[in-house]
């Protein structure tokens, strides 16, 4: 990590790898919709709705994926200074807010034909949505900090807020196993290598969630970048003003 | 991007912030846990049937009651719309009764969640009635395959 704290070897590595993953992760995604959509076998018990789960599941993923990927830029930027640090916890808010809303809508259209409801104050549902407002309070506060010019990146005061946001994501993750909830319990077990899904409906998923999670690192990656170019351009036209 | 002064990023100064984190991190953890062990009874979402027989929940008070659809249990009645079933956790088993437009995945050994009261008779009154599903996704062909859920696997020689 320390080798990519210098912007110029992070562009080095950051402006190839882009195209990549941008488009990589769009054929997968493709691919994966494709498959799930007419080569999985219908669900025994949900029939064709549980199709949406090749979506829901990256989407809770990457929202989730996306504030732990604030928490490390937090500490990275707490600990070692690391300027660009805090130009990525900038750069993943806004897409990890988008998938964790669209993980709460998938989930809504999914809740009424399985469950007979678009929304409960279920423990899962509940402390997702509450992600959501989390990522909305960051990308007002990195907004702040940018005006009152902390460089491109965001200010101590919003590092600190993602740390005490992290407290979420266990929360998130046992909703289902702490309380009794609407919400079903966990079907794929990294830890253990499991899974509750057959195989044959299970693989389209390993493509949209590996997909999808390209696409949001050329996100990323493009927003960084555009940050960066920007304080450049500011740089430069201070330095032209004092002529 | 920011220069940062030398006093301001020495080897010492970095290693106490590190320190400080992750002192700072471990505090908060311990205290969402302290409050979400605290949480643990009132954030359930539905009290199961043996839950709700142990806090004596009087009748008339409106709650969430959870668990499997018991089998053999769904009676509809003539009028199409009032269906009696019971729900059970395997502890303890309430009768309860129901009268709207049942979710398609309600069904006999399915679980379920009612919203509603106890009547003064023990007969658990819904007014509303949400289907739960498990984590399990198959095709159609595997229906009735044995499954271990602590161990997701399926015992294919067991038909």
């Amino acid at each position: 990590m320390h080798v990519l704290a210098n912007p110029r070897r992070f562009l080095a590595i950051a402006v190839p790898a882009t195209p990549w993953c941008f488009w990589g992760g769009i054929a997968l995604i493709l691919a994966g919709c494709w498959a799930g959509l007419f080569v999985a076998p219908a669900d025994y018990l949900q029939g064709h709705s549980f199709r949406i789960l090749y979506i829901h599941v990256p989407a809770a993923w990457l929202g989730m994926g996306g504030w732990s990927g604030l928490t490390i830029a937090a500490i990275m930027q707490l600990v070692w200074r690391h300027p660009l640090a805090s130009v990525a916890g900038r750069a993943i808010a806004v897409p990890g807010a988008i998938f964790t809303a669209l993980c709460l809508a998938t989930g809504s259209i999914w809740g009424r034909p399985t469950w007979g409801t678009w929304w409960e104050w279920d423990g899962r549902l509940t402390s997702m949505l509450l992600l959501l407002f989390l990522y909305i309070g960051y990308i007002a506060l990195a907004r702040s900090s940018v005006e009152r010019g902390d460089a491109g990146g965001v200010s101590r005061v919003t590092a600190i807020y993602a740390l005490i946001g992290a407290l979420n994501l266990p929360v998130i993750h046992y909703s289902v196993v702490w309380w009794n909830s609407l919400h079903q319990a966990k079907s794929i077990s990294i830890v253990r290598m499991s899974s509750s899904i057959d195989p044959s409906m299970l693989w389209p998923l390993g493509l949209t969630v590996l997909g999808f999670t390209l696409w949001f690192t050329a996100i990323v990656l493009l927003r960084m970048r555009a940050m960066l170019a920007e304080n450049r351009i500011e740089a430069r036209l201070r330095r032209m003003s004092r002529g | 991007m920011v220069a940062v002064t030398s006093n301001r990023s020495g080897p010492k100064r970095k290693h106490q912030r590190l320190v400080l984190v992750l002192l700072a991190l471990a505090a908060m953890i311990g205290g969402v846990l302290l409050a979400m062990s605290a949480l643990r009874s009132q954030a359930a979402y539905f009290y199961t049937p043996a839950e709700a027989l142990a806090a004596k929940v009087e009748p008339g008070r409106a709650i969430r009651l959870g668990g499997m659809v018991e089998a053999g249990s769904i009676k509809r009645h003539g009028d199409g719309t009032t269906v009696d079933f019971r729900l059970t956790d395997g502890e303890a088993t309430v009768p309860a009764t129901f009268t709207g437009i049942t979710p398609d995945l309600f069904a006999e050994n399915s679980g379920a969640v009612a919203e509603g009261a106890f009547g003064p008779d023990g007969v658990f009154r819904a007014t509303n009635i949400l289907a739960k599903h498990d984590e399990r996704y198959m095709p159609r062909e595997m229906e009735g395959i044995d499954y271990d859920p602590q161990t997701h696997q399926v015992d294919s020689s067991g038909q």
